[in-house]
């Protein structure tokens, strides 16, 4: 069964470390993603998987098999470039029959896998049409048929819909998801973009610098990231920095400046640890005035912008620091700028992170 | 480094000058547009490719003599034959060795590769004419392989052609090949990899059939100048004769009667060199390289390391035991002639000398006009094609148009040349001499320049105008930084063009001697001169090609820090 290992994978470009001992395990029949932001070696680890490049230390293993010195032509994988890597001499037939080919199937089989995946992606009308004179969309799904009638039990996707207009990816991406999943294939699927991940992956790995900070399903990664830059990255945070003044059996209490206290159901903090507040945008409730209760708030709008199924509020508190709140647009508030509100949000749907050692900025620049 | 200093040579003046402003307020007036392109496009049509159809067909009549003649006629028709037989047999050699050195030298990982990429460069910078001594000295002299057997391994004739021509036309192929590897998108193959293909698979299905643009140029390229090689050949020759060594022998024969095979030679040559130019330009877009037909078992074994390991060491040897030694071993006799004294006389004038630095200064001059004039008059025409400022099916005939004087045998098109000017009593020899080293190297900047402003996207150029700046400043600010390498080394590629050729030289003259034309009447049997003496006089042309050899590697480095 496809099942892929990752042991303590090593990959330098000169200075540069690309993949800074990665281990990890991807299931059999799993569609697994790898996000991060542009340079993180996300596509590096997936050539390394692929065989297109050689771990400098470390095992891949596939199927409970060594493959670290596997030439790619020998894997059994597929591969789905970014800008697909159509044969642009060769029309659509004969790029979706050229993994049979080259390994010598039959003559028969290579007509009915051709088939049966042009079928599957809907092309089989036009196999005689050059890479030139498809629409992206179509290229896409020809790669994709090309890569799975080459016998691959192992799918591996670099940036798959990244060339392709927004509705078309968004349309493709489950596409994607339901052909993995009928035919059983696992799929290792590379991104930056987070909602594509969310949307279609069993479990995420996110990798910054090289390294994995946190793999997870979509729902762990957003619920309770263990990472400050996982929670930047997955979904949208505000971020407000202070000190945890206590820590009692309910959680811990947190010291913003401007003496604003927050608790928090989180205890695995010391008290008097310089820490970071996390709290979604989604997750605040909105009054008019000033309010009393647990996480209180108070501040008035400064910004205002209507998002269709959101509206976005940013708010200066009373202490100076900003927050941007989401509101679903169609349970009827409405505020206007220069309002004065107050804002809340429960105890235990905010997270407390350990302050960065090189500072908030730093940890959370996407760079 | 101060503060707010650049890295000098960076930075582009954009304060504009009174004269600058003056071109700038011209340029954007269409009428002056007009002005200079029609300019480059007239100079083109009247000084490189009218007069010398012009030549052939004031002489049309006479070419009658040829056909009362049947000896003539056979000894001609064996010429021509054998210079086509020789050119397609020698590309075609080309390719199968020329293939696999430039995936060596794009796919090893060794660091030893960028100096063998330097040495491949040789053949192709050092004047042809010396590199006919070297060889006829390493496979004919006593001093050569042949001393290793008794007699001359292989004597002058058509043999020692085909070695002299593969040794001049091979860097073209690898080069050229080279370049279309490394412009290569490497996906493809990596696509076809992961798709199950063998390393050799991949490249024979998928990344050959992608670069057939660049097979085709590189085949083009060394059958032109197999096609047109003149002095060289002359060297080595013996009593063999080719299209142009026939034709020189006609001319300097001079007998009554033969300005009829002359003119009936070169219309040949011309006619046939265009007529497979033109069915390789319509149907190699149409030429298929045969990609159904494969055997995984037999390829991967072919793909293996230790089959891989051979064939590289297999082309390296073809490259050091054909190409580079040969090239060198004229080295032998230089040195020679420092030990005895020759140099001595070589450095005072004393003797020939004299009239060996003549030439030499001779060449050079010519060569620097000759490319002066070409980027004058090129760099308009390259911006008209590759911008294709009048319109696309008018500027493709151009583009192919422009390609003429390179694909044909340069003594051919030199001989019409002169048929052409010579009617003009008052036209001095060293201006014909100028005008046909024009011809010659013309396509060669306007072709470098074309490609370069090709590859500049319009964006930019538009990007410039929206930001306010008019055509001559986008031209001076945009395309001109972005393209200097590019044009630079259309330049020298002119200049060493130039200055080793030898057909057209020999076509036009009379009384003027270039070096490589003085060279040719050394070695040509008569004339007495000691091989350390003709070894030193090619030494000197060749630390002179060296420098220059140099100069092109330092701006290619520029370029790739740029």
């Amino acid at each position: 069964m496809p099942e892929v290992q990752l042991v303590n994978v090593i990959k330098k470009f000169g200075k540069i470390v690309a993949v800074d001992d990665v281990s990890l395990q991807i299931h059999d029949k799993e569609y697994f993603s790898l996000i991060g932001p542009s340079g993180c070696g996300k596509t590096t680890l997936l050539r390394a998987v692929a065989g297109l490049i050689q771990p400098d230390e470390g095992e891949i293993r596939v199927e409970n098999k060594l493959v670290t010195h596997i030439p790619p032509e020998d894997r059994s994988i597929g591969f789905v470039f970014q800008t697909y890597a159509l044969f642009p001499h060769m029309n659509v037939w004969d790029n979706v029959t050229y993994g049979p080919r080259v390994k010598a199937w039959g003559n028969k089989e290579r007509t009915r896998i051709g088939r049966e995946m042009l079928e599957m992606v809907r092309l089989y009308e036009r196999l005689d049409a050059l890479p030139s004179e498809l629409s992206g969309g179509m290229m896409q799904r020809v790669a994709l048929a090309r890569a799975l009638a080459a016998g691959a039990k192992l799918l591996l996707l670099d940036e798959p819909l990244g060339a392709l207009d927004a509705k078309i990816r968004f349309e493709l991406r489950y596409e994607l998801r339901k052909f993995v999943k009928d035919l059983g294939l696992t799929a290792i699927h590379v991104t930056h973009d987070q909602a594509e991940a969310m949307a279609i992956s069993d479990r995420i790995a996110v990798m910054r610098k090289g390294k994995i900070l946190q793999v997870g399903t979509p729902q762990e990664l957003y619920m309770k990231p263990q990472h400050v830059f996982v929670a930047h990255f997955i979904g949208e945070s505000n971020f407000l920095e202070g000190y945890v003044t206590e820590v009692n059996k309910k959680g811990s209490v947190v010291g913003l400046r401007g003496r604003l206290t927050i608790h928090v159901s989180d205890k695995t903090k010391n008290k008097g640890e310089r820490v970071v507040l996390m709290v979604r945008p989604e997750t605040f409730k909105m009054e008019e005035g000033r309010k009393k209760g647990v996480n209180s708030m108070f501040g008035f709008i400064e910004k205002l912008r209507f998002e269709g199924t959101n509206i976005r509020y940013e708010v200066l508190l009373e202490n100076e620091d900003r927050i941007a709140i989401a509101r679903p647009t169609l349970i009827g508030e409405w505020f206007n700028v220069g309002d004065k509100v107050t804002v809340r949000f429960s105890p235990n749907k905010s997270y407390i992170f350990t302050y960065p050692s090189k500072g908030l900025r730093e940890e959370l620049t996407l760079e | 480094m101060k503060v707010g200093e650049r890295k000098s040579g960076r930075k582009i003046d954009l304060a504009d000058s009174a004269f600058t402003k003056f071109l700038d307020s011209l340029s954007s007036k269409p009428i002056i547009r007009y002005v200079v392109y029609s300019c480059a496009v007239v100079s083109f049509f009247g000084l490189i490719l009218i007069p010398p159809i012009l030549g052939i067909l004031l002489k049309w009549n006479t070419m009658g003599q040829i056909f009362e003649n049947p000896d003539l006629m056979s000894r001609a028709a064996t010429a021509i034959s054998s210079s086509f037989a020789i050119a397609l047999f020698v590309s075609l050699i080309d390719l199968v060795a020329g293939l696999p050195m430039a995936w060596f030298i794009t796919r090893g990982r060794s660091r030893w590769l960028s100096v063998l990429d330097t040495f491949t460069d040789i053949p192709f910078v050092v004047p042809t004419v010396t590199l006919g001594y070297s060889l006829l000295l390493f496979w004919s002299g006593p001093e050569g392989v042949s001393s290793l057997f008794e007699g001359s391994l292989v004597s002058p004739g058509w043999l020692l052609i085909i070695l002299l021509h593969f040794t001049f036309s091979f860097p073209i192929v690898v080069r050229v090949m080279v370049g279309g590897l490394l412009d290569y998108e490497r996906t493809y193959e990596e696509a076809a990899r992961t798709l199950g293909a063998a390393p050799l698979t991949a490249d024979r299905t998928v990344t050959l059939p992608i670069l057939k643009p660049s097979l085709i140029a590189s085949f083009v390229l060394a059958f032109a100048r197999s096609i047109s090689e003149t002095g060289a050949t002359m060297m080595v020759a013996g009593a063999f004769e080719n299209g142009p060594v026939l034709i020189n022998n006609l001319k300097t024969a001079g007998e009554t009667g033969y300005e009829g095979a002359l003119v009936f030679v070169s219309f040949i040559l011309i006619a046939v060199s265009c007529l497979i130019f033109l069915v390789i330009r319509l149907l190699g877009t149409r030429l298929k390289i045969p990609i159904k037909k494969i055997r995984p078992a037999i390829e991967r074994k072919l793909s293996g390391h230790g089959v891989v390991t051979l064939r590289n060491g297999g082309t390296l040897l073809i490259f050091l035991v054909l190409v580079l030694t040969p090239s060198l071993f004229v080295a032998l006799p230089a040195i020679q002639a420092i030990s005895d004294g020759t140099i001595n006389q070589a450095v005072t004038a004393t003797g020939v000398w004299g009239g060996y630095w003549q030439s030499l200064v001779l060449s050079y001059f010519v060569g620097t006009i000759a490319t002066i004039l070409n980027v004058i008059l090129g760099l308009p025409m390259a911006v008209l094609i590759a911008r294709r400022r009048i319109g696309t099916l008018s500027s493709t005939i151009l583009d192919v148009l422009v390609n003429i004087p390179m694909i044909v045998p340069s003594i051919a098109l030199g001989i019409s040349l002169s048929f052409f000017w010579k009617n003009f009593a008052f036209f001095p020899e060293i201006w014909l001499l100028i005008l046909a080293h024009m011809s010659i190297t013309y396509p060669y900047f306007v072709r470098s320049a074309a490609s370069a402003v090709e590859r500049i996207s319009i964006d930019l150029e538009e990007a410039a105008r929206t930001l306010g700046s008019r055509p001559f400043t986008v031209f001076r600010t945009i395309i001109l930084p972005l393209t200097k390498y590019s044009l630079l080394a259309g330049a020298i590629m002119v200049f060493t063009r130039s200055v080793s050729e030898t057909g057209a030289t020999l076509a036009v003259v009379t009384e003027l001697q270039t070096v490589p034309v003085l060279l040719v009447s050394w070695v040509k049997s008569g004339s007495g001169m000691a091989p350390s003496e003709i070894g030193l006089g090619c030494g000197f042309l060749i630390v002179l090609s060296f420098i220059i050899l140099l100069i092109l590697r330092l701006v290619a480095r520029g370029h790739q820090h740029a």
